[in-house]
């Protein structure tokens, strides 16, 4: 093999799949490919079936419960559904969620996106230093921050709004999202605008018309992601937002142990709401979390 | 490649997320430094007493208490959660079919929040009809306490590591999916193979990746408080209090804001800190391919 032979990644002759089969002393399932899938089937195993054990609870009164917590339920009883939603006004909760964590979505990917936009085509005199100001930012845990957080809000009357939760949490994601998005804009081959902006077109027209719909996937991913943290954060709403009614499913799940610390069923119930939601989107994107997580994490 | 004339556009682009981020998040940590040398109960009453509020972390018991159960978990993490993914990670990359449907299952705890698996574990630990005393009936054996003082720690670690091991399984098989196939050649044609070549090639190779998992493992553990909280509320009696946790009690609970924002600042000097030893002491020669 010479040294210096540099072959893409998709012209290599063996697929990874091919290599395996090659290489591998044996061509058919040896000792070491059983002893391996049982260690993933085991794990998989503990990934999966605390989750379904809890959905098949959710369907049970307590008393059942209490008998014997593995037995599919005798029917499917939906009492503890209609619990959840009418005496913990989970539907309410649910809709705070969206609002909350739409808007921050929102928020993250329109100013997120144009700053991402200037680091990736712009050079200037304290761009580095602007930089270092982003991704220091990601330093800050929670609680660094909530305390006079708290008392600015206040003093602007905003808490107990969605606005004052939606505010930090944007604050939160938006490092986050302009590194990813720089990243993928820098790798957009820069013809495309050359040529809008030849014939013409303003900065923020070639931004809005060409960047933007070339970048979605890298959007979406950190849509996604921002989304998803702002959905299951409970630090900062619990503290922002006291008023039962504008809190989002996090919280109102929090209190839950303490009200309905006994009524197992009722507990289980909440758990599966605010899961499921979750396992949708999940599934449904699962292709572009994992892709974007791992395309950010491996450059730094 | 400067093809925008325009220079306008920087200031108007950048400024949304700049005050953002200023207003949020650089003003605010500024402002609890500077608030963690002042007695201050979150409204009028705030009196400077310079270094009292440091002075008062050395003699805490409570912070002594939460400093060690944060480094238990932090060394309970880094064994079980990174190196659970890690040797997923490495057995996975020996079986021939299947990698896709085993990466979309061990990443699914991820996406669901810390309070519902904290909730979860609640259930599961139950004294009546948990899933645990559910299988030790099975087994003919009497139920137990699984919460007492002294396994409040363990009973929150355990879901605090089986949230986030797909986390980092993803990030290492991505890692070692990186690996050129050429680097393999030449060790399978010597015969090396199995546990030999993981060893001696694949861990070598994704070692900055391992320690990139390695520090936020534990900048992670030094957050930690959305899970100990749901499950135990840092007791009983001090047995599972973390940093995160004793922070949030003492800020809010007990309202001793300058003593909090104290902790806030102990929390990131440490944070700091940490990172730096880690990335010190494990540093290797880079390796780029």
């Amino acid at each position: 093999m010479e040294e210096n032979r540099t072959v893409p990644l998709n012209t290599r002759i063996l697929t990874r799949i091919q290599f395996k089969n090659r290489f591998t002393f044996r061509k058919h399932f040896g000792l070491g490919q059983i002893g391996a899938y049982i260690l993933l089937i085991f794990w998989t195993f503990t990934t999966i079936y605390p989750l379904i054990w809890i959905l098949i609870n959710s369907f049970k009164t307590t008393n059942e419960i209490v008998k014997n917590s593995f037995n599919l339920p005798s029917s499917f009883n939906m009492t503890n559904y209609m619990n959840a939603f009418q005496k913990m006004g989970i539907g309410r909760s649910y809709l705070n969620s969206l609002i909350i964590s739409g808007s921050t979505v929102l928020l993250v990917v329109l100013f997120g996106g144009m700053a991402a936009f200037i680091m990736a085509r712009f050079d200037f005199k304290l761009k580095k230093f602007i930089y270092t100001l982003f991704l220091g930012s990601l330093m800050f845990p929670a609680f660094a921050t909530i305390v006079p957080v708290f008392t600015m809000l206040r003093k602007a009357q905003l808490i107990n709004k969605h606005i004052g939760l939606i505010l930090p949490q944007t604050a939160g994601n938006l490092a986050f999202a302009i590194i990813i998005l720089t990243g993928f804009m820098m790798s957009i081959p820069i013809e495309l605008e050359e040529a809008a902006v030849v014939e013409g077109a303003a900065p923020w027209q070639v931004y809005v018309r060409i960047v933007v719909p070339i970048s979605k996937p890298s959007f979406a991913t950190v849509s996604i992601f921002t989304f998803l943290w702002s959905y299951n954060d409970l630090f900062m709403p619990l503290i922002i937002l006291r008023n039962k009614d504008v809190q989002p499913i996090n919280v109102l799940l929090s209190h839950i142990s303490s009200q309905y610390g006994t009524d197992y069923g009722l507990m289980a119930a909440a758990v599966a709401i605010i899961i499921v939601p979750v396992l949708i989107v999940y599934f449904s994107a699962q292709k572009y979390i994992i892709k974007g997580l791992t395309a950010g994490a491996i450059k730094g | 490649m400067q093809i925008y004339k325009d220079k306008k556009i920087i200031v108007l682009f950048l400024a949304p997320s700049l005050i953002i981020i200023g207003l949020f998040l650089y003003y605010p940590f500024a402002m609890s430094f500077y608030k963690s040398f002042f007695n201050w109960d979150g409204f009028l009453t705030s009196k400077f007493i310079g270094l009292g509020n440091y002075r008062r972390l050395f003699s805490d018991v409570m912070i002594h208490k939460a400093i060690i159960n944060t480094f238990t978990l932090m060394i309970l993490v880094i064994i079980f959660q990174v190196g659970t993914a890690l040797l997923l990670a490495v057995v996975l990359d020996s079986i021939k079919a299947g990698a896709k449907f085993f990466r979309v299952v061990y990443f699914l705890p991820i996406v669901i929040s810390a309070t519902a698996i904290g909730l979860m574990f609640k259930l599961i630990y139950m004294y009546d009809g948990g899933l645990l005393n559910g299988i030790r009936a099975l087994m003919g054996l009497e139920p137990i306490v699984w919460i007492t003082e002294k396994t409040a720690l363990l009973a929150v670690a355990v879901p605090t590591i089986w949230h986030y091991v797909g986390f980092y399984f993803v990030i290492l098989i991505t890692a070692i999916n990186r690996i050129p196939l050429d680097l393999y050649e030449s060790a399978y044609l010597d015969g090396i193979t199995g546990v030999s070549k993981t060893i001696y090639i694949t861990i070598p190779l994704i070692w900055d990746i391992i320690k990139v998992c390695l520090v936020l493992a534990i900048t992670g553990t030094l957050k930690v408080f959305d899970l100990p909280y749901v499950i135990t509320q840092g007791g009983p009696f001090g047995a599972s209090e973390f940093l995160g946790t004793y922070m949030n009690t003492k800020t809010f609970t007990d309202q001793v804001f300058g003593y909090g924002a104290t902790i806030a600042v102990l929390i990131v000097v440490l944070g700091v800190v940490i990172s730096s030893i880690v990335n010190k002491l494990l540093k290797s020669e880079e390796i780029t391919f």
